[in-house]
């Protein structure tokens, strides 16, 4: 059965349906959608002012590509600039790999690439390292936690380190709903009552932080790269299996499948969360070693840190947080501003 | 887990130390345990009666929601939860209980049979056992309502009660047990009758409700509101000023994890002890610190009479809806992760709805015809406003640039006058379009999987009308002139 014409410009034949309305576009048509709709984003949003010095995470997956790559086509219309930040957690076998590919991104597309590495940030410490030392307490899982908290940092040391105004990252639809569903069962209402929205505005001395593909579905990020021909690398990481996200994104696939907009559904629901008045947490102060905003002495990414240069890796992670103030081994190098914690990451954006 | 502030401890992959042989009840440190509850908790018979019975006065007693005298209307599904609920409420209203209960209580039972495509005969079955069941307690009233909610059900905004009552006379449609053939349209009131099998044609007009929506999950929701307003009616024409709900600990994480991913937000208000949507009547849930573990329990050791009922999921595959799909995710969960269950009960009770942009505090928006919750719906610029339209608009084959994303609907203002139009909004004639915009958006997502808004019960076809109407007049409200005595004197109006 031949397939249909284009819905939009009836001329050549359809290559594909989108996956939310079912439409038949080609394959020129539909990215020229898809590159619309995040011009809308970023427009309405008022996420990226004329002028701004863009730095977008680039870890070599798929949507940290396609947002590169859809910024560049948009960046004489919008005004704004590019670097591209890319972070080495030390995950060997995987992220070298990653990073490979940014590499040849950069080269073709001509941004100028920054690599951040948190051996050098973070005293020594790799991903390796710290899942060594998680290991040994048995709860393997919690180095996506590390990860995600040192990784924002690194972010925020690298764009910095370029000059840029702001930061983006490619999370996308799917990434919202699953970050709720999480946050939900782990029963973390801040983090619920702060995530809606289409990024934060940087608070604490943080750079403006946004998500411009947060509305595309992932099946269209993957579509898009895949008619653009874009050379991404798609392995997951590798202690993805052990982390906690790894069920909410079970959830999602099934929830998607019973109910198409179920994505949609969750993201409306996730932006019209707030705490009660009786939860709200006290207003947060800044880090007594390196300054950033932390609602309490230390910030995370500090505490978790000083959990690991004294060999107890979970010592920041739970409840009653004892023996934090004890003094630890010195080790920053001066005042490190960075964003507020944030939510468990995704491995490979 | 990676549950936040989760404490240093062993890993979850072992199970917790069964109790031995000669470990005695954690309470009373005599008897001998009977059940576990929770990891590791054993405890004597006499012990777990007096935890749970405990639970449930200290849940009533701390909100403080009953008064002495008042009555309270127990909705009864037939099932655990609300049998237990029945038969605490029972235990603790007879004399001998100690600090007993003073409130007067009636049950409720609807027959959902209709809905899930029941044969008359078996639904007769059903609520004779059910009635069987609760006449051995010697209960003051029972009402078995069939769903003549169809004809006979009315609708109370919030705040216009007075105004209303009228209103809800005039919708009242009354079911004979002779089975009269029952009118479209409003006719004047008659005493409630008690109970009386169903028409045929009420019958045939549920089945056909039902059969035309096209997903299961669509059905759940379409059968929960139903049954809600249902039991609302029976409140109101009865003068019980209180609705109890049986849904356990258990039941509510499940139903918050579904209206989350159905887009009602957190919905704490159908998770909440109180619920207060309705206005005149406030529905509380006694049964909320019960896991359904421990009600299962309860009912086995004290032997509990339930009735089975099948709904509309009986037998349905894990997959078929929303709703099924949480409850086996959460169950499975919880068999890995003990403390899912309460982690999402707690969180719920920390999160409230965020009230829209436009409303201050003191007013509340207008609310959705179906459930009641204030109207959430997004203006155009937010996200999902966006990425929902973006899927029904066509791409245009230049990029638009920057466009406002108003909705742009034609204009139909072939009845009103010209100096009108200009003001009148541009809503379609289109009945289905009126309706849609008086729901929020969970109710809207459902409705999608509702092809025609035909077979809707009249009275909510009818509410949703009204409402329109009101609104228009609001609109023209202030461009209409008063009238004043030197009308002469001023040319008259455009």
């Amino acid at each position: 059965m031949p397939a249909p014409q284009c819905a939009s410009c009836r001329k050549a034949r359809a290559a594909l349906r989108r996956p939310r309305s079912g439409q038949a576009l080609c394959g020129t048509c539909f990215c020229a959608a898809f590159e619309a709709e995040v011009l809308h984003t970023v427009v309405a949003g008022r996420l990226l002012p004329p002028g701004a010095v863009v730095a977008v995470g680039a870890s070599g997956g798929k949507d940290s590509t396609v947002l590169a790559h859809v910024l560049r086509e948009l960046a004489p219309r919008l005004a704004i600039s590019l670097h591209l930040v890319a972070v080495d957690e030390g995950i060997g076998g995987y992220r070298d790999a990653a990073l490979a590919a940014v590499r040849r991104q950069a080269a073709r597309w001509e941004l100028p690439l920054t690599v951040v590495a948190y051996a050098e940030l973070f005293g020594g410490w790799t991903m390796d390292a710290v899942a060594r030392s998680t290991a040994g307490s048995g709860r393997s899982r919690s180095c996506c936690t590390f990860c995600g908290v040192l990784r924002r940092r690194a972010l925020e040391e690298g764009a910095r380190r370029v000059g840029a105004t702001h930061v983006v990252t490619g999370h996308n639809a799917d990434d919202m709903a699953e970050t709720v569903l999480m946050n939900f069962l782990r029963g973390d209402a801040g983090r619920l009552a702060r995530g809606g929205g289409l990024g934060s505005p940087g608070e604490g001395g943080a750079l403006p932080r946004c998500r411009p593909l947060q509305l595309a579905s992932q099946k269209e990020v993957v579509l898009y790269a895949h008619f653009r021909r874009l050379d991404y690398f798609s392995e997951e990481c590798v202690y993805a299996p052990e982390a906690f996200r790894g069920h909410a994104r079970e959830l999602l696939k099934l929830l998607e499948a019973a109910r198409p907009s179920a994505v949609l559904d969750l993201v409306h629901s996730a932006e019209r969360l707030a705490l009660a008045p009786a939860a709200r947490p006290p207003p947060p102060g800044a880090c007594s070693r390196c300054g950033a905003l932390a609602s309490r002495a230390l910030c995370q990414a500090c505490a978790l840190l000083d959990g690991l240069n004294r060999g107890r890796p979970r010592l920041a992670i739970g409840k009653g947080r004892r023996g934090l103030d004890e003094e630890g081994p010195p080790g920053r190098r001066g005042p490190q501003p960075s964003g507020p914690p944030a939510s468990e990451p995704i491995p490979g954006f | 887990m990676c549950e936040v502030g989760e404490d240093y401890r062993a890993p979850a992959g072992q199970p917790p130390p069964r109790p031995g042989r000669e470990q005695k009840c954690v309470k009373c440190k005599e008897g001998l345990p009977v059940v576990v509850i929770r990891a590791g908790d054993a405890f004597c018979r006499d012990c777990f009666k007096a935890f749970y019975v405990h639970k449930f006065r200290a849940v009533l007693g701390k909100n403080r929601l009953i008064f002495p005298g008042e009555k309270v209307l127990l909705a009864w599904s037939g099932g655990p939860s609300s049998s237990s609920m029945l038969w605490q409420v029972l235990e603790g209203l007879s004399r001998d209980s100690a600090k007993r209960l003073r409130f007067v209580p009636g049950v409720v039972y609807a027959d959902e049979g209709a809905a899930c495509g029941q044969s008359p005969e078996d639904r007769a079955k059903t609520v004779a056992e059910a009635k069987a069941g609760l006449a051995e307690r010697r209960l003051p009233v029972v009402f078995s309502l069939p769903p003549s909610v169809l004809r006979c059900s009315a609708r109370e905004p919030v705040g216009t009660e007075g105004a209303y009552k009228a209103a809800v006379d005039s919708f009242l449609q009354q079911q004979h047990a002779l089975g009269e053939e029952q009118q479209s349209l409003p006719c004047p009131p008659r005493p409630p009758i008690r109970a009386g099998p169903p028409t045929a044609g009420q019958t045939e007009a549920l089945s056909t409700l039902f059969s035309s929506v096209e997903t299961l999950t669509a059905k759940e929701e379409l059968l929960r509101t139903l049954r809600t307003h249902l039991i609302l009616h029976v409140a109101r024409t009865h003068g019980y000023s209180k609705v109890m709900m049986g849904d356990s600990c258990t039941r509510l994480a499940i139903k918050l994890m579904t209206s989350l991913a159905l887009g009602r937000g957190p919905s704490s208000w159908s998770a909440g002890f109180s619920d207060e949507r309705h206005g005149d009547v406030v529905v509380v849930r006694p049964m909320r610190e019960h896991t359904l573990k421990e009600v299962a329990f309860y009912n086995r050791l004290f032997a509990v009479p339930s009735v089975f009922t099948p709904a509309v999921d009986t037998k349905a595959p894990e997959k078929a809806s929303i709703h099924r799909l949480m409850e086996a995710f959460i169950l499975r969960l919880q068999a890995q992760f003990p403390s899912t269950v309460s982690t999402v009960y707690r969180t719920s009770e920390k999160l409230v709805k965020a009230p829209r942009d436009g409303c201050a505090a003191g007013t509340p928006g207008p609310r959705c015809l179906l459930c009641m919750c204030v109207l959430d719906v997004d203006t155009a610029d937010s996200a999902t406003a966006f990425g929902a339209q973006t899927s029904s608009q066509l791409p245009q084959t230049q990029p638009p640039v920057a466009q406002a994303e108003a909705p742009t609907v034609s204009c139909c203002c072939t009845g009103m006058g010209a100096a009108l139009s200009a003001f009148c909004s541009c809503r379609e004639e289109d009945p289905r379009a009126r309706v849609i915009e008086q729901l929020c958006y969970g109710c809207r997502v459902n409705m999608k999987d509702l092809p025609s808004l035909d077979p809707l019960p009249p009275y909510i076809l009818a509410e949703a009308q009204l409402r329109s109407q009101r609104a228009e007049a609001e609109q023209i409200q202030e461009y209409l002139l008063e009238d004043r005595e030197d009308e002469d004197a001023r040319p008259g109006e455009s």
